[in-house]
């Protein structure tokens, strides 16, 4: 008997509990399973070798009952709610050998297609929370009814670096037909891995019946049996069989896969091809497919890198390595923000939103000062419009945000944020400013990109209290927070720090204090060899095709997006703290003189089509050499992994989990890379430049080579 | 000018599968608010045509009004049920007569014109809240002996009801407990009982989620040897046993009252028309003799007499105190317009739900007995009380004349 049935390492097992439910109406006697491990729903059911037996026992002893006519229906329903989220993808680092990925696939199947095989007819009460295998098991029922208050249903797999292997694949577009299927097995994973509530799973055709949650499983059990008696006959819309529908909704999901993937995550194209054959695939053929990508995919290190990624999303960004004690934080009860530009404008909003403290925004003059304020209380009206928030908390927050010209509203603050003009001199002028307003521990952060906190707090009588913030651009949007003590900062400065930054809703990394911290840092290197390539000859094309997949979208893309200036003046801020290492591209220098806006233009297809007077400013060189897109990958990772080597020496990030966290929430990096070191290992670049791997092998890697 | 008081009906009355309180009985694991609920969505469900914006009040009955049956009970139940938030509600305690008051409460505002809708209920889940969870007795009581310690232990009451008529002897008691378990059922397979039950989800961690569509506490077969052989817990050699006497239990039940006007406005059916009612105190030590004074207050309050009355839905807390009633008005123990479905003994007392149960049997039996004009549902009450609330049959030929 193969062990794979025995449970993984740690698995907590959900059992299938069943017990005789009579069905109105003459109908006979339903056997409910209840989806359940004992634990309340912060430990939701999660499936496992283990669960999968057990469940293949269940189902072949309710085979024997219903051929002997003692139960005429099966029922599956969840525990409060939660149906069940899927696979316990946290023993997937135990699995190192292929055949043991193929077995827990195939196991998986004999049990969903045991269930399909039950001889009366099976519903699913999809009554909470439903995820991957969890899904999965519903589809393999004939009928499924789901609650409207399920607040989250999904087939999240090839965001994680999978595919929906339990039958999703097959199943799924042979209910609701292939462009359905791939909304919820492509489109919303590939879109920060969007899930269905409870109508919209509906209304795309998943269930058949919605009710409500007070009585869902009643009016469910009522429903089926009007079912088994034949009183309700279930319509469903007719799937097309059609090539044509099939392969024009394959390309369309293709196209957002290749947008957002640049082709260098395997998972989703996989599950393309598997939609794609379900089309004529027998169950067992399609089964037999999904086994094998399963296979492939679990022995890949694509998917150890997704999941090392979303554990550093779920954990470690709650728990921040290296911060203080939190009992050392002191409440913010009033916030303080200088400047009242765009910047400090998302900053009001999100401190009056996530705090519901008054925030006080000051700037130079009048004019500045009812804009800033007046753009706060234009994205709260907009809210309110948009009918995220009602009207009393829409007057609320209004009523929280003020400005002023005088920074005497920050007597009683506790936290005083500045976003003024990024040189030192004007930042320490306001630091002093303030210092004469506020109490002694009231914290003074910053959210420079670039300069010192040490040096910005050199001249305060309090330099203990400075402290650096650091926001990503959209505020709303991108979680990322860096924090950064100074040499002086105390504890309870840097522990309110981290404390605000969590009540922020943000992902908060403690950061030494070193010019442009570490995602500036890193993205200006990257930009800067990426630079150096073009300008030293090699076509801009060809280096965009080196570095695919790596960032969100091509660095002079992402050049636009920050703006030249901007981006200008970090890759001169690295130049002098560190040398020739961080090039300054002359090129750049004469956009940003020149005041464009950006490498690309946006042409009448909508594709980008380089600026000519960009082309025209470009440095040409009198020998240019032209690397291939191979050699271009190999130096610009080289460079970045000269660089996370030296930021780990220096103790600027505290390991490279954080270097990884770090770029993948404030940069967009990617999840089947883990963000970035664990690409640096994979492809061997860690190794070339610095002898050694950043993470151990299996922590973001197959693991080659250990015993099984 | 006097106001004008309004005709109060019953237009419909529901009630959860009752069950046997503690670790094994079937609710062990579920919320007595969640069986509330499960009742007023049903009255919703059977009465379509009730828009749920205009019931105007939940009143919901429970004797240990804390955790799952407090916060205002009434008042989240009709949250909970998907009732809007301008319903009112509020909670209500006379411990076994919980129900029954919601109902006479309610029905005097609609009767006063304050409403015309209301859902009136009750539930006890005595497993999770055994009756007496909680209380501080007054010591003043024992001091000035206001009542009599035995009060408050409801089986020594009904043994004190065997000292006061000793011609209610033990034998005749087991003999009417035998005959309700036997009505009911016999009623359960006249499918008299299932049409007003509510089905309820019902939760068990270690076992699945069940569905409870019958009452649980019922022992049909049960016979006198059977009962001749129990232990009469509350006095050595005495005559109250489990079996002459309504279990411990978990269930809910409601109703749903409305004025004659707005029940004819809204097409809701009159099930009964409330006639009058009456509640009154008696010595705390022999509460089950509570039916008979309040009977006749309502008798004299409607100006009818014991006569007049063709059906009687008799709560059987004990079968003793049940005989009490008969004896005192002349009718046999085996009457059979006395509790025809069977009662408690055999259903079970989930204490305040009890009311409404008996006035959803009462309204069922008015459907096959149009010959009955009158019919009553009367209980008795811990710490002494008595409540009898007088109905009138719409299916009867003289319905609505004057008597």
């Amino acid at each position: 008997m193969s062990d794979t049935t025995a449970a993984l390492p740690g698995e907590v097992v959900t059992h299938t509990l069943v017990q005789e439910v009579a069905m109105p109406g003459g109908a006979g006697t339903m056997a409910l399973v209840t989806l359940d491990n004992g634990l309340d729903h912060t430990r939701p059911n999660t499936f496992g070798p283990a669960w999968i037996a057990e469940l293949g026992a269940t189902v072949a002893a309710l085979a024997a009952r219903a051929v002997a006519g003692e139960i005429q229906a099966v029922g599956i329903t969840g525990k409060p709610f939660i149906f069940a989220v899927g696979a316990d993808l946290s023993g997937v680092p135990a699995v190192t050998e292929r055949a043991q990925a193929s077995e827990i696939a195939r196991a998986g199947h004999a049990a969903f297609a045991a269930i399909m095989d039950l001889p009366v007819p099976t519903f699913a009460f999809v009554n909470g929370a439903a995820m991957g295998g969890g899904v999965e098991v519903s589809l393999a029922c004939d009928y499924r009814t789901i609650s409207s208050g399920v607040p989250a249903l999904a087939l999240p797999e090839t965001f994680l670096g999978l595919v929906p292997g339990w039958g999703g694949c097959w199943l799924l577009p042979n209910l609701v037909g292939p462009a359905r299927a791939l909304t919820v097995i492509i489109e919303n994973p590939m879109n920060t891995n969007k899930m269905l509530k409870g109508p919209e799973a509906f209304r795309l055709g998943i269930a058949d019946a919605m009710f409500e949650p007070a009585d869902f499983l009643v009016r469910s059990v009522t429903w089926a049996a009007g079912v088994v008696t034949g009183d309700i006959v279930v319509e469903r819309p007719e799937v097309p069989r059609d090539e044509a529908t099939w392969e024009s909704a394959v390309a369309a999901a293709r196209m957002l896969v290749d947008l957002k993937t640049a082709g260098r995550s395997p998972a989703p194209l996989r599950a393309l091809e598997l939609v794609r054959a379900a089309r004529t695939a027998t169950r067992d053929e399609g089964f037999a497919a999904e086994d094998a990508a399963l296979g492939d995919l679990l022995m890949g290190d694509e998917l150890r890198a997704g999941l090392y990624a979303f554990d550093l999303v779920q954990k470690r960004a709650k728990r921040p390595a290296g911060a203080p004690s939190a009992a050392l934080a002191r409440p913010v009860t009033k916030v303080g923000i200088v400047g009242a530009g765009l910047m400090a404008g998302q900053l009001a909003l999100l401190f009056a939103r996530q705090l519901g403290v008054p925030v006080v925004m000051t700037d130079l003059d009048e004019d500045r000062v009812a804009k800033g304020v007046g753009y706060v209380h234009g994205e709260i009206a907009g809210l309110l419009g948009k009918g995220r928030i009602g009207p009393d908390k829409a007057s609320f927050l209004t009523g929280l945000v003020s400005g002023s010209t005088s920074k005497d509203g920050f007597a009683d603050a506790d936290f005083v944020i500045e976003a003024v003009f990024e040189e030192m001199s004007v930042k320490q002028q306001v630091f002093a400013e303030v210092e004469a307003v506020v109490g002694p521990q009231c914290v003074l952060a910053s959210n420079t990109s670039s300069l010192s906190l040490t040096e910005m707090a050199s001249g305060l009588a309090h330099p203990e209290r400075v402290v650096g913030f650091h926001f990503f651009n959209p505020v709303a949007v991108m979680p990322l927070l860096e924090i950064i003590p100074g040499e002086r900062t105390d504890e309870a400065a840097l522990a309110t720090a981290f404390a605000t930054g969590k009540a922020l809703k943000k992902t908060t990394i403690l950061v030494k204090d070193s010019p442009s911290f570490i995602v500036n840092r890193l993205l200006g290197r990257f930009m800067g060899e990426f630079s150096k390539v073009v300008d030293e000859g090699t076509p801009a094309q060809v280096a965009d095709e080196a570095v695919s997949g790596l960032a969100p979208m091509p660095p002079f893309v992402l050049l636009g997006l920050v703006g030249p200036a901007i981006a200008l003046h970090n890759s001169e801020t690295l130049h002098r703290a560190f040398g020739d290492r961080f090039y300054v591209s002359p090129t750049l220098q004469r956009m940003v003189q020149a005041k464009k806006t950006g490498y690309y233009q946006w042409g009448p297809d909508g594709k980008p089509v380089p600026d000519p007077e960009v082309l025209a400013l470009a440095v040409s060189p009198d020998r240019p050499v032209e690397l291939t897109s191979a050699q271009v990958r190999e130096r610009v990772l080289s460079a970045l992994a000269e660089e996370v080597s030296m930021m780990l020496d220096e103790g600027v990030a505290q390991a490279p989990m954080d270097i990884d966290l770090a770029m993948i929430t404030g940069a967009g990096f990617q999840f089947w890379n883990g963000g970035l070191t664990p690409l640096l290992d994979r492809e061997g670049i860690s190794e070339a430049v610095r002898g050694r791997r950043f993470l151990p092998p299996g922590a973001a890697s197959v693991p080659v080579g250990v015993p099984a | 000018m006097p106001r004008t008081v309004h005709d109060v009906v019953f237009v419909d009355g529901v009630r959860t599968p009752f069950g046997r309180a503690g670790e094994k009985g079937m609710y062990a694991e579920t919320r007595a608010d969640d069986l509330v609920v499960a009742c007023i969505r049903e009255l919703l469900r059977r009465n379509p045509s009730l828009p749920p914006e205009r019931v105007e009040e939940v009143a919901v009955a429970a004797t240990t009004q804390i955790g799952d049956q407090g916060l205002t009970l009434g008042r989240l139940a009709g949250l909970l049920s998907g009732l809007p938030t301008s319903t009112p509600g509020y909670s209500i305690d006379r411990m076994c007569a919980g129900a029954m008051t919601a109902v006479t409460t309610t029905a005097a505002s609609i009767g006063v014109g304050a409403i015309d809708i209301a859902v009136a209920g009750g539930v006890e889940h005595m497993g999770r809240h055994p009756m007496g969870e909680q209380v501080d007795p007054n010591p003043r009581i024992v001091a000035e002996r206001l009542v009599d310690p035995s009060a408050l232990v409801m089986g020594k009451t009904a043994e004190n009801l065997h000292d006061r008529f000793p011609h209610l002897t033990k034998a005749r008691a087991d003999a009417y407990a035998v005959r309700s378990q036997d009505k009911t059922q016999a009623a359960y397979a006249a499918g008299r009982i299932q049409p007003d039950l509510v089905p309820v989800a019902t939760r068990h961690v270690s076992a699945g989620w069940g569905i409870a569509t019958v009452d649980e506490p019922p022992r049909p077969g049960t016979t006198l040897q059977d009962l001749a052989a129990l232990k009469t817990p509350f006095r050595s050699h005495g005559n109250v046993t489990a079996g002459n006497a309504a279990g411990l239990n978990d269930g809910a039940t409601a109703c749903l009252l409305a004025s004659a006007e707005a029940a004819a406005e809204l097409g809701l059916t009159a099930k009964m028309r409330l006639v009058s009612y009456a509640f009154v105190g008696v010595e705390p030590e022999v509460m089950g003799v509570g039916p008979v004074p309040a009977t006749e207050k309502a008798l004299a309050k409607a100006g009818l007499t014991i006569d007049d009355i063709g059906l009687f839905e008799v709560n059987e807390a004990f079968a003793v105190q049940v005989l009490a009633f008969l004896d005192h008005f002349g009718l046999a123990d085996d009457d059979p317009r006395v509790n025809e479905y069977g009662g408690a003994i055999a259903v079970g007392h989930p204490l305040a739900s009890s009311g409404v149960r008996l006035m959803a049997n009462l309204a069922a039996q008015f459907a096959e007995h149009p010959e009955v004009r009158y019919g009553l549902t009367t209980m008795c009450i811990g710490i002494g009380m008595g409540g009898t609330v007088i109905w009138e049959n719409p299916q009867h030929a003289d319905y609505g004349k004057e008597h």
